[in-house]
């Protein structure tokens, strides 16, 4: 009975050579997924309201939007974001709401993407350089969380300042503006319903290059109004000098409303290039959005209040 | 050929070393791989252009790249006359004229990108843009002036113009400084670039300044 002795073993349990010869992949694979479980799972979006505002334009493609970026926090070329935005760390991440508002708040950005209906917008983006695009944009209006802060009578403006950190952005080691980047709208213009708080684009969180996790969308104006990474919003009562304005005061002025009759110093702003299009189109005043956007500043004039 | 052309093997071919068989291919196909160099920033463009690799905006990124090839092949141009002082070698200016064609012919590519790529021939806003835009203006006389330079580098020109050939090329002077200026007045808030480009400029300027005053000094002197 020799043979009874020895363990008996099915087949079935004996691992094939060809798994068995793999079993440091198989190894390093399990170990791969338990890392993935362990990290902080970034938090998905909430469910959003598809298209509410732009719909039927056709939008640029992920790509174009994510790899040709103005977000000088990260280098000064189109293509430097996309490369080094890497290093940005979007949580933890607060947002101060704060100035002369009745209840200031330091917004945890989850709370906060959470706090108030986020839906599609598909924008127009116009850059000063003479280039645009479309994108769809996911947010919620500014004015809501304006609402929430009751600003008193003195606010007048809103001021929105970026992260200052020049160890994720390595782009601020280098003066190319005073940091940190700084951009300010009139209350009015920071309550109209199109002004947007972005935390997202394409249905999915905004990439780091684009502004990550919560940028302004001012789609009248021209693209360095909007600021990206957020960090500080402040109700102010005198008009604040934005990081261009102080960069270029004859350049760049408060307002920059886009507007085909008032150029740019050094360039004309008749017309811009679509990105993927290869004729040049006609700029349109305040970039197409007059019918929402002009009685605010009627009785203006547009070319000194540039 | 020009005299500095013959390399070794005409001068003594007794003692043949492997160093003398590099001088003379050197000098024998140096002027075509010097070519086929100033080639290369053209073909890299095709082949980015075959393998989608020039961007989301490509019209803005041909432009671009051809007017940094346009001025970076003119300061190498320049920088022929000090290169062959310092190093007491005459063999320097052989790449001169052509190199200081290719720098015009990298321009005449960047102009016509801008006229047909960037403006689509609309005459009216070209003409606003050279009379209204300071880096327009600058860029275009920077190519006006470096024209006729193009259009007497022939051998005969030389001849026939005789010492006015030297003072018709002094132009290359300004159209290096109009370059460099066009190029600082374009960029929008980094000027890192245009500012390494003109300090490259006054290095190569200043050199033949402080070789004019020392020779100036000396003949006095005598």
């Amino acid at each position: 009975m020799a043979a009874d002795s020895t363990p008996r073993i099915l087949p079935t349990e004996i691992t094939p050579e060809r798994v068995y010869e793999r079993r440091r992949e198989f190894l390093t694979g399990s170990l791969a997924l338990a890392l993935c479980a362990a990290l902080p799972a970034r938090a998905a979006l909430p469910a959003w309201k598809k298209t509410t505002v732009g719909g039927g334009q056709t939008a640029n493609s992920w790509r174009e939007i994510t790899s040709y970026n103005n977000f000088y926090e990260f280098g000064t070329d189109k293509e430097d974001p996309a490369k080094n935005a890497g290093s940005l760390r979007t949580r933890p991440w607060t947002v101060s709401v704060e100035g002369e508002c009745l209840k200031p708040r330091v917004w945890d950005i989850d709370a906060l993407t959470r706090a108030f209906p986020l839906e599609e917008r598909i924008y127009r983006m116009r850059c000063v350089e003479g280039w645009s695009m479309v994108i769809p944009w996911l947010g919620f209006p500014l004015a809501e969380l304006i609402r929430q802060a009751q600003p008193t009578g003195k606010a007048r403006y809103v001021e929105f300042i970026t992260l200052h950190d020049a160890k994720q952005m390595p782009g601020q080691r280098w003066p190319a503006l005073d940091w940190p980047y700084v951009e300010g709208l009139r209350l009015d213009e920071a309550t109209h319903p199109l002004t947007l708080m972005s935390v997202g684009l394409y249905g999915r969180e905004l990439p780091n290059q684009n502004g990550a996790p919560i940028r302004l969308v001012v789609p009248w104006k021209y693209g360095f109004k909007s600021g990206k990474s957020i960090v500080k919003i402040r109700f102010v009562e005198r008009q604040p000098i934005s990081a261009w304005m102080a960069a270029a005061p004859r350049e760049y002025g408060f307002y920059s409303n886009v507007n085909p009759d008032v150029d740019h110093p050094r360039w004309s702003q008749a017309r811009e290039r679509r990105i993927g299009e290869f004729f040049k189109r006609k700029t349109e005043l305040f970039n197409g959005y007059s019918d929402q956007v002009a009685r605010l500043y009627a009785g203006m004039d547009l070319k000194k209040y540039f | 050929m020009r005299r500095d052309d013959k390399g070794v093997m005409g001068d003594d071919s007794a003692g043949l070393y492997p160093a003398d068989i590099v001088t003379y291919l050197w000098s024998r196909f140096s002027r075509y791989t010097v070519f086929l160099l100033c080639l290369l920033p053209l073909a890299r463009l095709f082949a980015l252009g075959l393998g989608h690799g020039l961007g989301v905006n490509p019209i803005e990124f041909v432009t671009r790249s051809l007017g940094t090839w346009t001025l970076s092949l003119l300061l190498i141009t320049l920088a022929i006359t000090p290169l062959r002082r310092l190093t007491g070698d005459g063999r320097w200016l052989r790449y001169r004229r052509m190199l200081g064609l290719f720098a015009f012919s990298y321009g005449v590519l960047h102009l016509t990108a801008y006229l047909w790529l960037d403006q689509f021939f609309d005459w009216m806003a070209i003409f606003k843009d050279l009379y209204k835009r300071p880096f327009i203006t600058a860029g275009m006389a920077a190519l006006l002036m470096l024209a006729p330079l193009a259009l007497t580098s022939n051998d005969r020109s030389v001849r026939v113009l005789k010492r006015n050939w030297l003072r018709l090329h002094r132009l290359v002077y300004p159209a290096a400084i109009c370059g460099v200026l066009h190029y600082y007045w374009l960029v929008k808030q980094d000027v890192t670039l245009p500012v390494i480009y003109a300090a490259v400029l006054a290095v190569l300027l200043g050199v033949r300044l402080w070789w004019r005053r020392q020779k100036q000094a000396t003949k006095k002197a005598g």
